[in-house]
């Protein structure tokens, strides 16, 4: 007999909004079993899924895709559904339904047993006259963003009222689209609200050295215009004339829906809610920027993700409660770090500053400490703030009482000398991530049990310290965090590089015995090659390079089980004519090679032996061949779709591009090998984001995207900038490939490359995109070195008597081949017979003398 | 070096100076494949050219260095290290592969062609 449970005994949760906290409640719900008992639905008003608002500003370069958070717009659990382009516009708390418009126009009504309200905060617009003219704008959406780009491309001038911390992210996004900028705010400095006066002065000369036009102690009091925005009215000074206007005045919590429900709001706005996140409604919860835990509103994101995991704590019965957060802040802003945290104002009573400032170097840095100057309050870091990592965990709070500081509590802050600065052990309670609440022990906890924490996943700015408290820990079990290249050179590949690049080394002798100690070995000998390659444009069997070179890229071919070589010729873009084929069908049938078309769009001739390969390639390079580096640690292929010249569906001419770049790229070495990919459309029938670097065609130009590969650990490549003309890809490629070849690790792909930078791709594009090292043109220079450089390697031998000399079989009998070497037919072709041991050919055969 | 003259012949395989320093060449001693290498110091060592591990004659394509001291090899195929003075594998005792005894004389490298030392 059947149980006798209900039909549907599952629950219904809804979730109202599907921003970043929104989407964070989801997976925690996922994560901690919720929807084994509960479906969900989330409401989401904007028509994309949740995306990064933190980083809405790159969207400029990048694009809307590579900000989603939710880039399938579905989530990997069937029992969670999303309704995108869907407002809530009423809640009935009583007969728990929410009654739904869909962007269509239509309207339903949803039942729910759970209902989450994770609408977020709406940009604040001051009610001056004008307020509402063409030509103003807000900024938080990324309509918002796209919008003032369009408004942009007619205008000179902007404006941006109020110079806090979203304010100036707008201010460098109206300067980046090429408008002269101004910045008006109406406290005494910039960023009032994490920085003090002193620092928020050495932020304005930050950005006026950009170019800004920053306007302080300023009240709006009008935009003035008749049909648009032609200026901005001040109170007590001249109107600021501008084209257009964006508020970023301050956010206020969106509880329309709590409010005409009934439930209880703030007194300054926000949906009242507990400890666990729960309304004044039982079965309604709020978080992230519409939620007030105890009265107070966050605008932040920290805060939001840990308001949203407290919820799903209480709906899965646990007793986690949100009893506050850290607001302290690190970004970087317009290339300047600006860092608060704790109590940055000194309103602890007695509480004693230390200041370090240098007004020529651009940095202020102050510590707020406790009146016995034994424990650490708070501090502004502006300009540099790399203590940041340290310093956040040391903060004594209500709940925490921090770390001690050391006797020199200023040695934290004065710039790094002889190793002074941060040498401070953590505590265990110590949050190293405020994003995601991960602490100093949880990280411990994870090394020991060779799991993983959330911590950096989001912000990244605790990743050198989570990176370091993990290399600590295996250092106290005795394992030696051991970076160095090997025992001959205790550097990375990176500072190796950098050695080579400053002593004009040219050869692995002389990097050795500056450098290294010892002879060398098959580890760093090939590094070492492959660093002297890049930066000289040599050879890579001229004298004294040979011997360091594995074996494929000294015989400049690809060694197989056997000892066997197999020969691929460059085939550009995998485009090809009739008659070379004809010439590689006949090479490959007079020397019995076996062949194989290749995923890179190319031909594989397997089973020379050592001695044929100056054959075999004569034949090849008389034909117009030339070496496709498939031994190399360097450029395979750039894989292309056959694009608009052919395509129905083609937008752009890919095989053209994939030739360009390869024949751009050929040659150069590189930590690991290298590929590429060009599609010609959206379908990507090259498989670009499987290769380092992809690129795909769109209307307007091409979309780059880095970092991916196929193998054992395939990753997509991600989005680096959309929409480039030609000129402006190569350029970022360039750039992109060149940092890679000089400070990836050895045998390291790009994905993993990226990854391991502070930072991630954010890091890449800042370098590649936005040039804050000012290395650009630097890049860009050795690349077009290297292409001025370039010359087929396998000719070049050819035509080198002393390089073509090894090329026998053996050195006192080079007519006689190895007996080691044999063959059996298999599906028509000739493929390796193992041999089981050491062959003698007898001692009657005759042997040459020297 | 074994000093024993009467059990060995000895095979002229080329001049010092045809192997480059931390370079080898491929021999044919006798019917065999040996690797004859020829380290910083200008030592000159000889292997068979057989790597058991790899199972193919390719020994000396490999890169020759040093060890912990040890002057070694490395296979182009799997880059196990096998020590020029002994044959002994670095990366497996279990592996050995066999040398010949080498002289250099008048700038001319020799190899013993007797029995190798399995």
């Amino acid at each position: 007999m059947m149980a006798p449970h209900p039909v549907n005994h599952r629950k219904q949760l809804v979730v109202v909004g599907h921003g970043m906290v929104g989407h964070r409640f989801v997976q925690a719900a996922v994560e901690r079993g919720l929807t084994e008992t509960h479906d969900v639905v989330v409401v989401g008003a904007e028509a994309r899924p949740a995306y990064d608002r933190v980083a809405l500003t790159s969207f400029f370069e990048v694009g809307a895709d590579a900000l989603s958070l939710l880039p399938g717009g579905a989530y990997d659990d069937p029992r969670v559904r999303v309704l995108l382009g869907t407002t809530a516009v009423g809640l009935d708390p009583e007969a728990r339904t929410v009654l739904l418009d869909t962007a269509g126009g239509g309207r339903s009504v949803l039942e729910f047993d759970e209902l989450v309200l994770a609408t977020g905060a709406a940009p604040f617009v001051p009610p001056v006259p004008g307020h509402d003219l063409p030509g103003t704008f807000v900024y938080r959406t990324i309509e918002d963003l796209e919008a003032i780009r369009a408004a942009a491309a007619t205008a000179t001038v902007g404006a941006v009222v109020g110079g806090g911390l979203l304010g100036l992210e707008a201010a460098k996004a109206l300067a980046d689209l090429g408008l002269e900028t101004h910045v008006v705010e109406m406290a005494p400095r910039l960023m009032a609200v994490q920085v003090d006066d002193a620092g928020g002065a050495t932020l304005r000369r930050h950005v006026e050295g950009l170019g800004l036009h920053v306007h302080t102690g300023a009240t709006t009091t009008a935009v003035l215009g008749e049909t648009h925005v032609t200026g901005l009215g001040l109170k007590d000074a001249e109107p600021v004339v501008t084209d257009l206007v964006v508020f970023s005045a301050g956010i206020r919590p969106r509880d329309a829906l709590a409010r005409a429900a009934g439930l209880a709001v703030a007194e300054r706005g926000g949906v009242l809610v507990d400890e666990q996140c729960r309304t004044s409604d039982p079965h309604v919860w709020a978080v992230g920027e519409c939620a007030a835990p105890g009265g107070r509103m966050y605008g932040l994101v920290a805060p939001g993700y840990a308001m949203a995991e407290v919820a799903v704590d209480a709906l899965v019965g646990g007793d986690g409660a949100f009893t506050g957060a850290d607001t302290s802040t690190k970004l970087k802003l317009m290339g300047v770090d600006v860092a608060s945290f704790g109590d940055a104002f000194a309103t602890t009573e007695g509480a004693l500053e230390l200041v370090y400032s240098d007004a020529v170097a651009g940095v202020y840095k102050k510590l707020v400490v406790s009146d016995d100057g034994a424990r650490l309050l708070g501090g502004v870091l502006v300009g540099d703030a790399s203590a940041y990592g340290v310093l956040r965990p040391m903060v004594a709070t209500a709940t925490n009482p921090g770390i001690a500081l050391p006797e020199n509590p200023e040695e934290l802050i004065l710039p790094v000398t002889s190793g002074a600065g941060a040498q401070v052990a953590l505590p265990d309670a110590a949050q190293v991530c405020s994003c995601n609440d991960v602490s100093k022990a949880d990280i411990v906890a994870a090394a020991e049990a060779g799991g993983t924490t959330r911590a950096g996943a989001t912000c990244g700015s605790c990743k050198t310290l989570t990176r370091k408290i993990i290399e600590d820990w295996f250092e106290a079990q005795g394992k030696v965090v051991d970076r160095s290249l090997c025992e001959h050179f205790p550097l990375t590949r990176q500072e190796l590089f950098d050695v080579v690049a400053v002593h004009g080394h040219t050869s692995f002798d002389a990097v050795v015995a500056a450098h290294g100690t010892g002879r060398g070995c098959d580890v760093c000998k090939p590094t070492v090659a492959s660093v002297l390659a890049s930066q000289l444009n040599h050879h890579v069997l001229d004298e004294g390079a040979r011997t360091t070179q594995d074996t494929n890229d000294a015989y400049l071919a690809n060694i197989q089980r056997n000892g066997t070589y197999s020969v691929v010729p460059r085939i550009p873009g995998g485009e090809i004519d009739p008659e070379k084929l004809i010439v590689i069908g006949e090479v490959a049938r007079d020397f019995g090679l076996y062949t194989k078309i290749t995923g890179g769009q190319r031909i594989d001739l397997f089973g020379a032996r050592m001695e044929e390969l100056p054959a075999i390639w004569r034949r090849l390079v008389d034909a117009g061949f030339e070496s496709g580096h498939a031994y190399g640690k360097s450029l395979r292929t750039v894989k292309s779709c056959v694009g608009s010249t052919w395509c129905r569906y083609g937008v752009q001419d890919s095989v053209q591009l994939a030739i360009d770049l390869e024949l751009r790229y050929r040659g150069l070495r590189s930590p690991h090998k290298l590929k590429g990919g060009v599609s010609g459309c959206a379908r990507e029938c090259a498989e670009a984001r499987g290769k380092d670097f992809g690129v795909i065609a769109t209307e307007k130009g091409w979309n780059l995207y880095v970092g991916g590969n196929g193998g054992a650990t395939p990753v997509h490549a991600r989005l680096l900038a959309g929409d480039l003309d030609t000129e402006t890809l190569v350029r970022y490629l360039d750039r992109f490939l060149m940092y890679y070849v000089r400070t990836a690790d050895r045998l390291q792909r790009t994905a993993p490359w990226v990854d391991s930078l502070d930072g991630g791709l954010d890091r890449v594009r800042a370098v590649v995109v936005d040039d804050v090292l000012g290395l650009g043109s630097e890049l860009e220079a050795a690349m077009s070195r290297h292409v001025g450089g370039y010359f087929d390697e396998w000719k070049a031998t050819l035509d080198d008597p002393d390089k073509l000399r090894r090329f026998v079989s053996f050195v006192n009998a080079p007519d006689v081949p190895d007996p080691h070497i044999e063959f059996r037919s298999e599906r028509g072709q000739d493929v390796p017979a193992e041999s089981a041991g050491p062959v003698s050919l007898g001692a009657t055969i005759p042997v040459g003398a020297p | 070096m074994r000093t024993d003259r009467d059990a060995t012949t000895w095979t002229t395989i080329c001049r010092l100076d045809e192997i480059e320093v931390e370079g080898g060449v491929l021999a044919l001693v006798a019917g065999e494949a040996v690797a004859v290498f020829r380290t910083h110091d200008d030592e000159v060592h000889a292997l068979s050219n057989y790597d058991p591990i790899g199972r193919a004659s390719v020994l000396a394509r490999g890169i020759v260095g040093t060890r912990g001291g040890v002057p070694y090899v490395a296979s182009p195929l799997h880059k196990q290290g096998y020590d020029l003075r002994t044959g002994r594998c670095l990366d497996d005792e279990e592996v050995r592969v066999a040398t010949y005894d080498v002289a250099v004389r008048d700038g001319l490298v020799l190899v013993a062609s007797g029995p190798p030392h399995a």
